[in-house]
């Protein structure tokens, strides 16, 4: 493997790893181990641990992968292996 | 126009939109027939996959299970959504560049490997014959209560319809037919929600009126459902959870992993034209599928709250004291909505204390003030049973909507089992005709043979998913579960493995597939049955229910794959590495670049 397509890999893994973070924190963390004690703070008529388990962690997830969309084609660029 | 004529004319139309679109495509080559020729739009797809993904049971069933589990039901909504995330980042793009029709194709060339490929295929095929099962009966139940025919007539008609689009279109029929299936489900979802939401909050967007104010209160309507049901001796609707915490954590991940592992699913993302497309595309089916899964919480909730106050209406629009006699309602002034449902068996009312007023609170309450106050106020047991599929067929009926929103319901569940079950087909009918005819039987065959052996397989899967239908086996209930267990503990890891550990190898990836197939097959038959036949069930040889660690058998799946990436990586340790040119291969699918549209060659 040379140095340029382990770049790639090693930026495509890092951008994997912070998406995996946030996807972990929205949904196990705020919507299931922590949504009793996010319950004590109200969104709108909503307890927020349960509207992270039933509608927030929904919202997080799109924007993710979008998210992800748009930085794997700059990282595809950067490391000009993207598609012409 | 009576409610009959206006059902019938509603799923009529939506029948001949689908055969009009049969008719204009048709699939000419294998290209067409697997992949819908390659060049189908991301945002079409997304569409595409989220009327193949969202089954009868999302529609018709979801919604009333989160209304009967509360909080905990937000384990289907995060579980069915989150693997997406999984799916795009994961698995879709690469499979993509890889560049071949079938999941198990990509597992045999990554694994160099018949066996592994054909292990591949049995997990598909069960997980896929699994599932499709619910799907047949699904089409069934539509037909029964909606059309006024029996459900074995109703199962004979959906058959026709499929037989029409996917055997002559393959996934180019099937494509487009599943995008005009999405319009019509999501549009008799959303317009009664919309309605529902307007009634009882004043604001028309459910996903803001679940956290609104009750018309004319001061009052939230979560906070307002969270008093009324604890007074009735439910659990709180924003906190109960499914089990205990640990089970709503391995549950949730189980159908993460399960999505993201499902072939019929997996297999959409192969008809875009780019990788890139395959990313965005993935983005675009979870918004599509997102307009229904963030409407089902409010719909779940308005629902409980509606059927609440039917049944005592000055509790939930005032606050009159529950145990009041005057409270509950007479039978006899039960409104319309509740004699046509109870015609049907989904909705029981017995009076048993004999006072003529309808009782419906939680018998089964462990809190002793509340025992003492139900005793207090005469009542002897809950007297209506509601059937959980009723929160989303009878809604329209319970906002006193027009009728033909009524027949848009019923054409919106139909939408959505015919959707799933022509995508469930196509992956079956793949596996059959490219993995097994062409790639282990007769890898010399020609493209045209190959074609009418894809539409053979097709029509065959057809009648066999139709006889399943109006056969179900005893077992049909579990079976949803098992499909989800299947593909976490045996696809999703083989896959997930063969893209990003370039040192794994077949022996690896074989006892891994098999060894995490086994444990949750072990483990859900030991509550089940040995394939669900009632009386084998072997609960003592694990210690009891939920043995693990207290664990469902359906939340198994995240277990068995766990099983799966341990035991595949500690063969691998053992065994010879891979041969070089696979790791070049492996390289090559990690970078976007070269991509081209997808063929079958072996």
């Amino acid at each position: 493997m040379d140095g340029k397509s382990a770049g790639y890999w090693k930026a495509t893994l890092g951008l994997l790893t912070k998406i995996l973070i946030i996807w972990f924190a929205v949904s196990f963390g705020a919507g299931i181990l922590f949504a009793d004690a996010l319950n004590g703070i109200h969104l709108g008529g909503y307890p927020l641990g349960f509207w992270f388990a039933q509608q927030g962690s929904i919202y997080v997830f799109i924007a993710l992968i979008f998210y992800y969309a748009k930085k794997m084609g700059d990282i595809d660029r950067e490391f000009d292996v993207h598609e012409d | 126009m009576d409610l009959q004529t206006t059902i019938y004319i509603v799923v009529g139309l939506s029948f001949a939109l689908y055969i009009g679109i049969a008719i204009w495509a048709r699939a000419g080559s294998t290209a067409e027939f697997y992949a819908a020729g390659g060049g189908v739009h991301p945002v079409t797809n997304g569409m595409a996959t989220a009327a193949d993904w969202m089954s009868a049971a999302s529609i018709i069933s979801m919604a009333g299970l989160i209304s009967n589990m509360g909080y905990g039901g937000g384990l289907f909504l995060m579980g069915w959504t989150g693997g997406y995330v999984l799916l795009a980042m994961l698995l879709a793009p690469y499979l993509r560049k890889f560049g071949k029709f079938t999941v198990p194709q990509f597992i045999g060339d990554r694994f160099y490997s018949k066996s592994a490929s054909t292990v591949a295929v049995i997990c598909l095929l069960t997980a896929s014959i699994t599932y499709i099962i619910g799907q047949m009966t699904g089409v069934g139940v539509a037909f029964s209560r909606f059309l006024g025919v029996s459900s074995d007539t109703g199962i004979y008609v959906g058959m026709a319809i499929v037989f029409a689009y996917a055997v002559f279109g393959g996934m180019k029929g099937i494509t487009y037919t599943q995008v005009a299936q999405y319009i019509v489900l999501i549009l008799a979802y959303t317009i009664p929600a919309i309605f529902i939401s307007l009634q009882l909050t004043g604001n028309p967007i459910p996903q803001l009126g679940l956290g609104s104010n009750l018309v004319g209160q001061d009052l939230s309507l979560l906070a307002k459902l969270d008093q009324v049901v604890t007074d009735l001796g439910f659990g709180k609707y924003t906190t109960t959870t499914a089990g205990s915490t640990l089970n709503m954590f391995v549950y949730t991940m189980s159908l993460m992993i399960g999505t993201a592992g499902l072939p019929h699913v997996i297999m959409r993302f192969f008809t875009v034209p780019r990788v890139k497309d395959a990313r965005s595309s993935a983005g675009w089916a979870l918004v599509f599928i997102a307009i229904l899964y963030t409407t089902a919480p409010a719909v779940a909730a308005m629902a409980k709250t509606n059927l609440i106050r039917t049944v005592t209406p000055g509790v939930v629009m005032s606050n009159a004291d529950p145990y009041q006699a005057g409270s509950q309602i007479e039978y006899e002034k039960r409104p319309d909505w509740m004699k046509r449902w109870e015609a049907t068996g989904l909705l029981k009312f017995e009076d048993k204390n004999g006072d003529g007023r309808i009782q419906y609170y939680n018998d089964k309450s462990e809190d002793a003030a509340f025992k003492t106050k139900a005793e207090t106020a005469g009542w002897k047991g809950n007297e209506l049973t509601v059937n959980a599929d009723i929160i989303v067929l009878a809604n329209p009926e319970i906002a006193l909507l027009p009728n033909w929103v009524i027949a848009l319901v019923a054409a919106g569940g139909l939408a959505a089992a015919l959707s799933t079950a022509a995508g469930l087909l196509m992956a079956i009918s793949a596996a059959v005709s490219h993995d097994l005819i062409k790639g282990v039987f007769k890898p010399d065959i020609s493209e045209k043979g190959e074609l009418m052996a894809g539409k053979i397989s097709m029509a065959v899967a057809i009648v066999i998913a139709g006889w399943l239908g109006l056969n179900p086996p005893g077992f049909a209930a579990g079976t949803v579960a098992l499909a989800f267990g299947i593909a976490a503990s045996s696809l999703f890891p083989a896959i997930m493995m063969g893209i990003f550990s370039k040192k794994m190898n077949k022996e690896g990836a074989i006892a891994g597939m098999l060894a995490g197939l086994a444990v949750t097959l072990f483990y859900v038959f030991a509550h089940k049955g040995i394939f669900f036949v009632k009386g084998t069930e072997y609960l003592d040889l694990i210690g009891g229910a939920n043995s693990f660690f207290g664990i469902t058998p359906e939340a198994f799946g995240a277990v068995g794959a766990l099983f799966n990436f341990i035991v595949a990586f500690v063969v691998d340790k053992v065994t010879k590495e891979p041969p070089e040119h696979i790791q070049h291969m492996v390289e090559a699918v990690r970078i976007p670049r070269g991509a081209k549209a997808v063929d079958g060659a072996h």
